[in-house]
């Protein structure tokens, strides 16, 4: 009943929107001409395209409207008796051949373009997990992953009672940004470690196949700074559409700052991982780290989803030996959607999350898991 | 070949078996072809209602209807059951229910062949719809079965992989059938380069069938072996490749696209002469379109895979091959212009479906070519935009093309006309509302929707609640049309045995219903 509601209350909404439609620069119709000098090329090659299709079009659907509407034994239209000619079945076989040779020059210049990453000035390597993205620097070191944002995680649920459109950036929105220079050639290596993703960035002009096993490769020179969204384009699973990716591009001196920056986070994180860490601590922290990485299969309330994603909540591995435990969330589970989180995640950040599971959910085992345990197992 | 019919007849009763059995047992080619064109319209239903569900999802953006995994069972059943349960039984009814009657035969070759090839398929189908209902829920990875993906999937795995061998083996019997019919059953006169083209194309569909259904069989025992056997032909970690199974899969696919769309042509090259009272233009170069579309349909299938990181060279090879199946198609669509053209044409119900087919086709060919483009695939690629696309070609394309057939050829099925105002109705309601469901779906996927998403950004929202209405409606509107082909069946006005003022063929030289033998004694083809 509450569903109708808000449906009809959309509908409405609809007719506004209509009413409203030219006024609205929101409607995205067509293709955006991205930032990088590659995206502005994909988009004319699109129009040329769109326009000759177009062209043919208003002849061929010109001519049938035209019998349509004089061919008729209404009107007293009297049948005419051809039905072949040589001649004109070579003519439209040879025009439109001519047609599509003037397109696919153009198309294979553009192409030829796209597909040479050389000469980059950097690399990213991106990797596909379910359901986040990996970020490499390969040349400053920096390494991060890049999740759904909590705004969004909160509101697409089932049961979310608020406006979704109050949502800042709804589905398109992450925890950490992909940071890159502008005016750089820079060079994405890109791949997988569970199932096929694929990285899609519209402004860019590109998406490419994130794939188990195999390294692609794609560029782009960013002109502009600015914010640029874009989600995973192939199916990977129950939340292929809840892995956005945000790109924020700057000025190269900017971007150098930004890189400074990061190495010395990461310097204070090591230092963090060494000491100990009181259980209380480490619930708190693994809540978070539980809601970013778990609780899309096993859910925020620990109870999984019958049949598809085991529950964590009174699980046997849970409240059983830590070493079980341990072990299951580091290497995964082979021929499941359970990963390897050995790579994913920090000693402490795995310390976290596990001692958070065991003592949530009505798990009360009581153990805390130090980082230095995770440590020793590695 | 003639006597031995004759002989034959001699020896049992002209009718069908009377009650259930006679469904059951029949080896006679119209009662199984009204067995597979209603199997087809139930299937047709069933995956309309899962259509359903997933544009109520889409309706707004947030999670309203549906969990995302489930909302993955439904675009992925949803496609194997309109493809494999709807459009392709479909053809093989109007196949069975017309090859023989279009070339003067009695019957089908293989009359026990094709009773079990119908057979099967509710079997298949119950099993894959059951998976449904099993821990872990159905497929849920896309009619592609991509793995890794799909090897993801719960207990149902082997049902799915099992269902779809059963489909598999219906289809290749049906295939065979169709070719020894066509090779052996034709009457005197009736040279190939006589036949309908709904023969033709028939004929060859059904190579295309044979050559590539077993290519499917073999991927999709491979994913079997790898998910229980330890096999890893598709595992990287254990030096498989997945994007094999890409290649593989689509060998089959694209082909396979081609099957759903020949037998449509053949339909439409029927109707539109009929009701322009003209000869077909080009019958020949028709047939050798045809043919030529058949063969190119083996050489692209990498196009439905430009973004997994092939060499230029093959990028390019893919991308011009692909093109290139505009001219033949070309061929096709300036061929039915030229048809209409300076014709006298009414507009009863088959001729619409058949003009809206043309149109609504050649919009599905357009995007279609737009999408060949690889350096501009690789934006549209797995977005909305080749949704529109795909849906254009197969709802306004094949399953225009089965109801216009359906018109067209009921009053001969069954003895009786069909109601004209609720058929017109039918179809305008239909043909606006597709057009409301499929064209802004063309924006989404430009302004960089992917497909296969449950939820959506806001940005998105206007134009998926127009779709979604469109769906609604389209959706209703094909109640009506199960209603009319009911009230068809049950009686109404008498149709003549020419039924229509132009049609022409031996479809037509026989009573309406036709006997239940077809053709006894052969007639003479000039």
């Amino acid at each position: 009943m509450k569903m109708m509601k808000r449906w009809l209350t959309s509908l409405g909404g609809v007719g506004l929107a209509l009413a409203a439609a030219s006024a609205s620069a929101e409607w995205g119709l067509n293709m955006r001409q991205g930032v990088t000098p590659i995206s502005q090329e994909v988009y004319s090659l699109h129009m040329t395209i769109l326009w000759v299709c177009v062209a043919i079009g208003v002849v061929v659907f010109g001519a049938i409207f035209w019998s349509v509407m004089h061919h008729r034994k209404d009107k007293g239209a009297v049948p005419a008796k051809f039905h072949e000619s040589t001649t004109v079945e070579i003519v439209w076989t040879v025009v439109p051949f001519l047609i599509l040779i003037s397109m696919a020059i153009p198309a294979t210049k553009v192409l030829i373009a796209m597909e040479n990453s050389s000469d980059s000035e950097m690399t990213v390597k991106v990797t596909g997990y379910q359901w986040k993205w990996q970020y490499e620097y390969q040349d400053s070191g920096i390494k991060f992953f890049s999740t759904l944002a909590k705004s969004t995680q909160d509101a697409r649920n089932l049961d979310y009672q608020g406006d979704i459109n109050e949502v800042e950036h709804y589905l398109l929105d992450v925890d950490n940004r992909l940071v890159l220079p502008t005016n750089t050639r820079i060079r994405f290596v890109i791949t997988s470690n569970d199932v096929i993703h694929s990285w899609w960035v519209p402004d860019f002009g590109w998406k490419k196949d994130a794939i188990p096993g195999f390294i692609n490769d794609a560029w782009a020179l960013i002109e502009k700074p600015g914010v640029y969204r874009g989600q995973c384009a192939e199916l990977c699973g129950r939340d292929h559409g809840y892995m956005p990716i945000v790109v924020e591009a700057m000025e190269p001196e900017k971007y150098q700052a930004w890189v400074k920056a990061q190495k010395a986070g990461l310097s204070a994180a090591d230092a963090e991982a060494g000491k100990s860490w009181t259980k209380a601590e480490l619930i708190t922290k693994g809540e978070n780290v539980y809601n970013a990485n778990c609780a899309a299969c096993h859910q925020a309330n620990g109870k999984g989803l019958p049949g598809v994603f085991p529950a964590i909540a009174g699980s046997a591995i849970a409240t059983g030996p830590k070493a079980g435990h341990i072990d299951i969330a580091m290497n995964g589970k082979a021929g499941t959607a359970m990963s390897a989180f050995k790579d994913q995640l920090s000693d402490l950040d795995m310390a976290a999350v596990l001692t958070y599971q065991r003592n949530a959910f009505g798990n009360d085992t009581g153990d805390a898991i130090q980082p230095s345990e995770i440590k020793a197992v590695r | 070949m003639s006597t031995a019919t004759a002989t034959h007849d001699e020896h049992h009763d002209h009718g069908p078996a009377p009650g259930l059995m006679r469904w059951i047992t029949t080896t006679n080619h119209k009662d199984i072809g009204t067995l597979y064109l209603l199997f087809a319209l139930l299937m047709f239903l069933i995956g309309g209602a899962m259509a359903m569900i997933i544009r109520a999802e889409l309706f707004m953006p947030g999670l309203q209807v549906v969990d995302p995994m489930f909302f993955n069972q439904m675009t992925t059943v949803h496609a194997l059951v309109m493809i494999f349960g709807g459009v392709m039984p479909a053809f093989t009814g109007l196949a069975n229910w017309l090859i023989p009657i279009m070339i003067g035969g009695p019957d089908m070759a293989l009359p026990r062949m094709n009773n079990w090839s119908f057979w099967i398929l509710p079997f298949a189908f119950t099993m894959l719809l059951s998976t449904l209902f099993m821990s872990g829920g159905g497929p849920a990875a896309g009619w592609t079965i991509y793995p890794p993906l799909s090897l993801q999937m719960g207990d149902g795995f082997p049902f799915m992989i099992f269902s779809i061998h059963m489909m598999g083996v219906s289809s290749v019997m049906g295939a065979i059938n169709v070719i020894v019919t066509i090779m052996n059953m034709r009457a005197p006169g009736m040279t190939l380069m006589k036949m309908p083209l709904f023969v033709w194309t028939w004929l060859i569909t059904a190579y295309l069938l044979i050559a590539t259904i077993p290519v499917l069989a073999g991927a999709v025992t491979m994913l079997l072996t790898d998910k229980f056997f330890g096999t890893s032909f598709f595992n990287a970690a254990g030096g498989g490749d997945p994007v094999m199974y890409q290649h593989i899969f689509w060998f089959f696919g694209h082909p396979e696209v081609y099957i759903l769309i020949l037998p449509a042509f053949g339909v439409v090259s029927q109707i539109i002469p009929t009701f322009a009272r003209k000869p077909l233009f080009g019958y020949s170069s028709m047939v050798y379109a045809t043919a030529s579309i058949a063969f190119l349909s083996f050489i692209v299938w990498a196009h439905h895979m430009f973004t997994v990181g092939m060499p230029v060279a093959g990028e390019l090879f893919f991308m011009y091959a692909t093109m290139l199946i505009a001219v033949p198609t070309g061929v096709k669509v300036f061929n039915w212009v030229s048809t209409m053209w300076k014709g006298s044409m009414t507009f009863e119900t088959p001729m619409l479906f058949a003009i809206a087919f043309v149109v609504l086709f050649t919009i599905g060919g357009f995007s279609g070519l737009m999408l060949a483009i690889s350096p501009v695939d690789f934006q549209y690629h797995d977005t909305y935009f080749v949704v529109a696309h795909f849906h254009y070609v197969l709802v306004t394309g094949a399953i225009y093309s089965i109801m216009a057939a359906t018109y067209y050829w009921l009053p001969k099925w069954t003895g009786n006309m069909y109601d004209e105002r609720l058929g017109k109705i039918h179809f305008w309601v239909s043909t606006i509302s597709v057009n409301v469901l499929f064209f802004p779906q063309h924006f989404l996927g430009l302004a960089g929707m992917p497909r296969r998403i449950p939820d959506y950004a806001p940005q998105f929202t206007e134009f998926n609640m127009i779709s979604s209405i469109g769906g609604f409606v389209f959706g209703l509107s094909q109640l009506l049309f199960a209603y009319i082909v009911i009230k068809t069946i049950r009686g109404g006005e008498k149709a003549t045995d020419k039924v229509w003022e132009g049609a022409e063929g031996l479809e037509w030289t026989l009573s309406s219903p036709p006997p239940y033998h077809s053709f006894t004694t052969a007639p003479e083809v000039k």
